[in-house]
């Protein structure tokens, strides 16, 4: 099964302004909450560390895959990869592709994470824990329940 | 194929809630409960209740189970572990990293 997530959304804005935000690495971390140690490059990895509360710890990691000016911008990465205890360099990345179309009124972004099907069915329910810190403890149980029937 | 995501109630709005989760920890420790049960020690309505576990049940997070005459719920985490639910939790964190990059774009 090739499952996958797409998105579109209208952005008030022209696709120059929108590739910006999107591929220089300052301003794609300040929407994305991460903050970048470099310039993204395609076949470079791009390193840094999420900004977002709660998730400071975490560490970013993704091989930028496309860069086609006001087009498209790819990349790959591990989704909710937040367990610092955790190698997730052996699991397949999923593919983001921020593709850019020009509309009357600014530009039309369609997003697409592919390759989902490939994540560990364990990770899925770590994905739940991690969402929100409050419910840790409660999903923790969750997670030995389930651990202890499989 | 595109996994469709809006089929029921979905796994991620089910759980997001306390009453809800603290229902769901105490089905996932062993036998199926009754409505009473489940009222007992709580601060809500024996009506509150079952219109969480209707939210759960929609979701397949909890099911139904007849024993003689009386009406059992029984956790059930499949729904959790499936590919689907974890879908809807990325897509739920796209739709805010694509929020704020339209207000990043258009201020």
């Amino acid at each position: 099964m090739d499952s996958r997530i797409e998105k579109r959304i209208e952005l008030k804005a022209p696709v120059s302004r929108v590739w910006r935000a999107l591929t220089d690495y300052r301003e794609f971390g300040e929407w994305f909450r991460v903050k970048l140690d470099g310039p993204f490059a395609p076949g470079r990895i791009s390193r840094g560390h999420i900004t977002y509360p709660g998730y400071e710890h975490v560490k970013w990691e993704a091989v930028v895959q496309k860069m086609e000016p006001e087009r498209l911008f790819s990349f790959t990465w591990h989704p909710y990869a937040v367990d610092p205890k955790t190698d997730y360099s052996k699991e397949t990345p999923t593919l983001v592709e921020f593709r850019l179309e020009k509309t009357a009124n600014g530009t039309l972004l369609l997003l697409r994470e592919s390759g989902f099907d490939k994540i560990p069915s364990g990770r899925r329910l770590e994905a739940f824990r991690m969402n929100d810190g409050g419910w840790t403890a409660q999903m923790k149980n969750l997670e030995s329940y389930v651990a202890q029937k499989a | 194929m595109a996994v469709e995501l809006q089929a029921q109630t979905p796994v991620f709005a089910a759980l997001a809630d306390k009453t809800r989760l603290s229902l769901i920890a105490k089905l996932c420790r062993g036998r199926p409960h009754s409505i009473s049960q489940l009222t007992k020690g709580s601060q809500l309505t024996r009506q509150a209740i079952t219109k969480h576990l209707r939210v759960l049940e929609s979701a397949g997070i909890v099911h139904g189970v007849r024993a003689g005459r009386e009406n059992l719920f029984a956790f059930d985490p499949e729904p959790m572990e499936g590919i689907k639910a974890y879908l809807e939790l990325v897509s739920e964190q796209w739709d805010q990293t694509l929020a704020r990059l339209k207000a990043f774009v258009e201020r």
